[in-house]
């Protein structure tokens, strides 16, 4: 048995990898469910049921869906140029604090603030991932380390600020920063429910990033520097100049999503605000191919999983990190299935 | 004489495409046999059958008169038929002992018998005349000293028959030379040996037989001593294949003038002092064993590196400091050396292949979008007048052959009407079929005024396209000769390092 290389990929095979790939990895966690002592069909019976049962399930897992977007876009962004940013979690929570400081200090009416408070986001995410993809352009430090390790920081550092300058004297000692102003809130979407209008922000930000990636010079550009880089650089391509607009493009969108669930959901930063958005972005973007359209699928997924699994929870017994399994093992299953996509088997 | 080796009725089919039909082949005792063909003959899936990577679909494989089981490389192993492939399959991070002994232990032992390894392959060594250090790491060795480890270790598997897959693909003329002399004292020690070549002096040179596959079938047998490189050439390419020569023309104003051009410093100068000027619609040709400094020659054109000292002129205006579209912009094409690596990206389309390098154009992107439409038109324009065979604007660029690749790097370059063009090595690596074409663009270029440099290690093809000639050796260059004075002697002793003093100091 041998692998060979596909002369192309057949569309058919593209749409299916991710489908073939969420299955294996729900066959296989039904092996803990089981484990368990529940019945695994049952038990993803009320996931489904907790994510999408009702219109109040619907919007929550539309609310989680909305910061996955934002990280999921990040992460695809970045791996299109190669450029490895596993640090989508400290750009989600550099963000979300830049908002709430500046948030809660800044005296403006809505209309000014809230695009102010997005782009604070965008530029506090962007700058933390210009830091180590500099060190990788000036030194050859490799950005996985760096940005993964940065996470761990930004969380302590997270830790520090709500318990120091930032603690909300009014949480009744609760580890929480202060809020951002009521002006700035982002308003709803569905009246009495969390959703808010962020979600339309991610789909449109999802296109935004499309029409980047697929019609603009820029774009062609990154493809190009990040599928063989000596080549583009013969072409005259400017890797350097690449590898830091992808950072900054990718980062921003990390931070973008900490922006928007501070204005659209929580109020004020808390270490706990972020259920590994910036990591399951990741999988969100591998789940996706690495395409923005296949990001918003591929988010609406992830927190059917989160949402679902918190239902599921609560009415089977089997402990909610199940989720947490299930899309790690996505991320396992979903490289196998790129495997076989540009691959095929033959005997 | 006694066959070692025997195909009968070999049949492979990939999906539509037959790769092999009906093919039969028997190798001599003691016999070097040279299988030619163009690419995509199907030389290396037949080779591939008798290694029992590939099982046949139709056909048998005997070895010392065993039927080998189909699709089972040990089989073919244990039976004595050694596979040297055209990419080495070494680890660079291991000795040369390392590597030869890996896989041929058992994973069940505990510890490696490196004693007796190591007595095994000095005594091959020395028995083939293949001198090695066995604790050398391979990743520090040159691609020559490499291929003469991949032929130790399918010697130290006890093989008898071996098959080489385009062995001189990756050396240069004098190593090749060497490589052929080697194998043929092989064959006295009982070896016999079949190489895969598409070059025909080579096969002229080094083997008895010669056997020619064109299409995937069996064209012809010859005995070398028999048949012409002419008769060859015509049989693999199954037509006559001419490439062009070159007519002479008026030769015009300088274009490229390098003054005491440096590049890189002390112990790791790489251009030292060099001086030339090509002229408008004239072919410098700059000939020249490999790793002498034409790497940095074609850095230095192509705008890659920067000249440490000394002065580089493109229409009298310096372009030493520029970049590649810097260069581009003042008018150069330029062909990289490499194409896979350097000319084209092999997972993009064509279309964005053929306008990478202009990508910032107006005519092919509008306030930072990319002009798609007028991208494919121009792509579908290359294709056309560059006769780029099985390509459309939107095909992957890796599923192109060679020489398809290379006329789309060719027509990127020469419709963009430059004024200078750097062509390195444009015809390594592609079929005779082909270099009649990348020859044929050269030249025209050549006729509307283009100046032209031309880095090569192919003599026949130097001498054929080249107003006037100069060698270059250890990051030098002699002085020029012009084409009607050359002879391979003079050519020889140039590319050997020996020329007047006062030759290069004029």
């Amino acid at each position: 048995m041998r692998l060979e290389r596909r002369t192309h990929t057949p569309l058919y095979l593209a749409v299916l990898a991710p489908v073939v790939a969420i299955l294996a990895a729900l066959v296989l966690a039904a092996g803990l469910i089981a484990a368990a002592g529940v019945n695994p069909l049952t038990a993803y019976g009320e996931m489904l049921r907790g994510a999408l049962g009702s219109k109040l399930s619907l919007t929550e897992m539309l609310t989680r869906a909305t910061p996955l977007i934002f990280t999921g876009l990040a992460a695809a962004v970045a791996f299109r140029a190669r450029l490895w940013n596993i640090g989508g979690e400290g750009q989600f929570f550099v963000g979300a604090l830049a908002t709430a400081w500046i948030g809660h200090t800044l005296v403006a009416p809505g209309w000014i603030g809230v695009p102010v408070l997005l782009v604070a986001g965008m530029v506090a995410g962007a700058l933390l991932l210009a830091g180590p993809a500099y060190l990788r352009l000036r030194f050859g430090v490799d950005e996985v380390v760096t940005t993964l390790l940065l996470n761990f920081i930004l969380i302590l550092f997270v830790g520090l600020m709500i318990e120091g300058p930032m603690k909300d004297p009014l949480a009744f000692g609760w580890p929480q920063s202060v809020p951002v102003d009521g002006n700035f809130r982002l308003p709803d979407l569905v009246p009495r429910t969390r959703l808010h209008i962020g979600l339309l922000f991610a789909i449109g930000a999802a296109g935004l990033v499309w029409l980047l990636l697929a019609r603009t010079v820029f774009g062609a550009e990154t493809r190009a520097a990040g599928l063989n880089a000596s080549a583009a650089a013969f072409a005259g391509i400017s890797l350097p100049r690449t590898i830091m607009g992808v950072a900054l493009i990718s980062g921003a969108l990390a931070g973008l999503a900490g922006s928007v669930e501070v204005m659209g959901v929580t109020a004020g930063v808390t270490t706990t605000m972020s259920p590994g958005f910036g990591y399951a972005g990741i999988v969100v973007a591998m789940l996706a191919a690495l395409h923005p359209a296949g990001v918003v699928a591929a988010a609406v997924f992830i927190a059917t999983v989160f949402v679902g699994a918190d239902a599921m929870s609560r009415a089977t017994g089997v402990p909610s990190f199940i989720a947490d399994v299930i899309v790690a093992l996505c991320l396992l299953t979903m490289i196998v299935a790129l495997l076989f996509t540009t691959y095929r088997v033959r005997r | 004489m006694t066959k070692v080796l025997e195909l009968q009725g070999i049949t492979k089919r990939f999906g539509a495409l037959t790769a092999n039909d009906d093919v039969s082949l028997s190798l001599a005792q003691g016999e070097i046999l040279a299988l030619l063909g163009e690419n995509g003959a199907g030389k290396t899936t037949l080779m591939n059958i008798l290694f029992g990577h590939y099982a046949a679909d139709e056909g048998t494989v005997h070895v010392f008169g065993q039927e080998l089981p189909p699709g089972k490389p040990r089989a073919a192993i244990e039976a004595g038929v050694g596979m040297v492939h055209q990419h080495f399959t070494l680890s660079g991070n291991l000795t040369v002992l390392e590597n030869v002994m890996l896989g041929s232990e058992p994973l069940s032992r505990l510890r490696s018998a490196r004693q007796e390894a190591r007595a095994k392959l000095m005594r091959i060594a020395d028995r083939f005349g293949l001198p090695v250090d066995p604790d050398a790491k391979v990743g520090k060795m040159s691609v020559g000293e490499r291929q003469r480890v991949e032929i130790l270790k399918a010697l130290y598997r006890d093989a008898r028959v071996l098959i080489l897959d385009e062995p001189t693909a990756v050396l240069a003329r004098p190593e090749a030379q060497r490589l052929f002399e080697t194998l043929r004292d092989m064959t006295r020690e009982g070896l016999s040996l079949i190489f895969i070549s598409h070059k025909l002096h080579e096969v002229m040179s080094a083997s008895d037989r010669v056997a020619v596959l064109r299409g995937g079938q069996m064209v012809a047998e010859r005995e070398t001593s028999q048949t012409s490189a002419a008769e060859l050439a015509e049989l693999m390419v199954g037509r006559k294949v001419e490439r062009p020569v070159r007519t002479d023309h008026e030769i015009g104003a300088p274009v490229l003038v390098a003054s005491k051009v440096r590049v890189g410093s002390g112990a790791e100068t790489r251009l030292d002092d060099v001086d030339f000027t090509v002229h408008a619609g004239e072919i410098l040709g700059i000939v020249g064993v490999s790793g002498n400094g034409q790497a940095a020659l074609g850095g230095l054109l192509s705008g890659l590196e920067h000249p440490s000292g000394g002065t580089l002129k493109l229409g009298g205006e310096d372009v030493g400091a520029l970049g590649p579209r810097g260069m581009i912009t003042a008018g150069a094409g330029r062909v990289p050396e490499d194409r896979h690596s350097e000319g084209a990206v092999g997972e993009l389309s064509v279309w964005e292949n053929a306008v990478l390098e202009r990508l910032r154009t107006p005519a092919f992107s509008r306030r930072g979008f990319v002009r798609q439409r007028a991208c494919k038109s121009y792509a579908a324009e290359l294709i056309d007048r560059f006769d780029i065979r099985g390509a459309s604007p939107e095909t992957r660029t890796r599923l192109l052959s060679g020489g398809n690749m290379q006329k789309l790097i060719l027509g990127r370059v020469l419709s963009n009407g430059p004024r200078f063009v750097l062509a390195n090595q444009p015809t390594r690596g592609l079929d005779e079929g082909a270099i009649a074409a990348v020859h044929a663009e050269l030249l025209a270029a050549r006729s509307e005024g283009a100046a032209i440099l031309l880095i090569s290690e192919e003599l026949e093809e130097a001498v054929a396209l080249s107003d006037r000639i100069q060698a270059i050796v250890k990051g030098r260059l002699s002085q020029p000769i012009s084409a009607d004075e050359v002879d391979p002697q003079r050519l020889g002793l140039m590319m050997a390092g020996v020329w007047k003093e006062d030759d290069h100091a004029a």
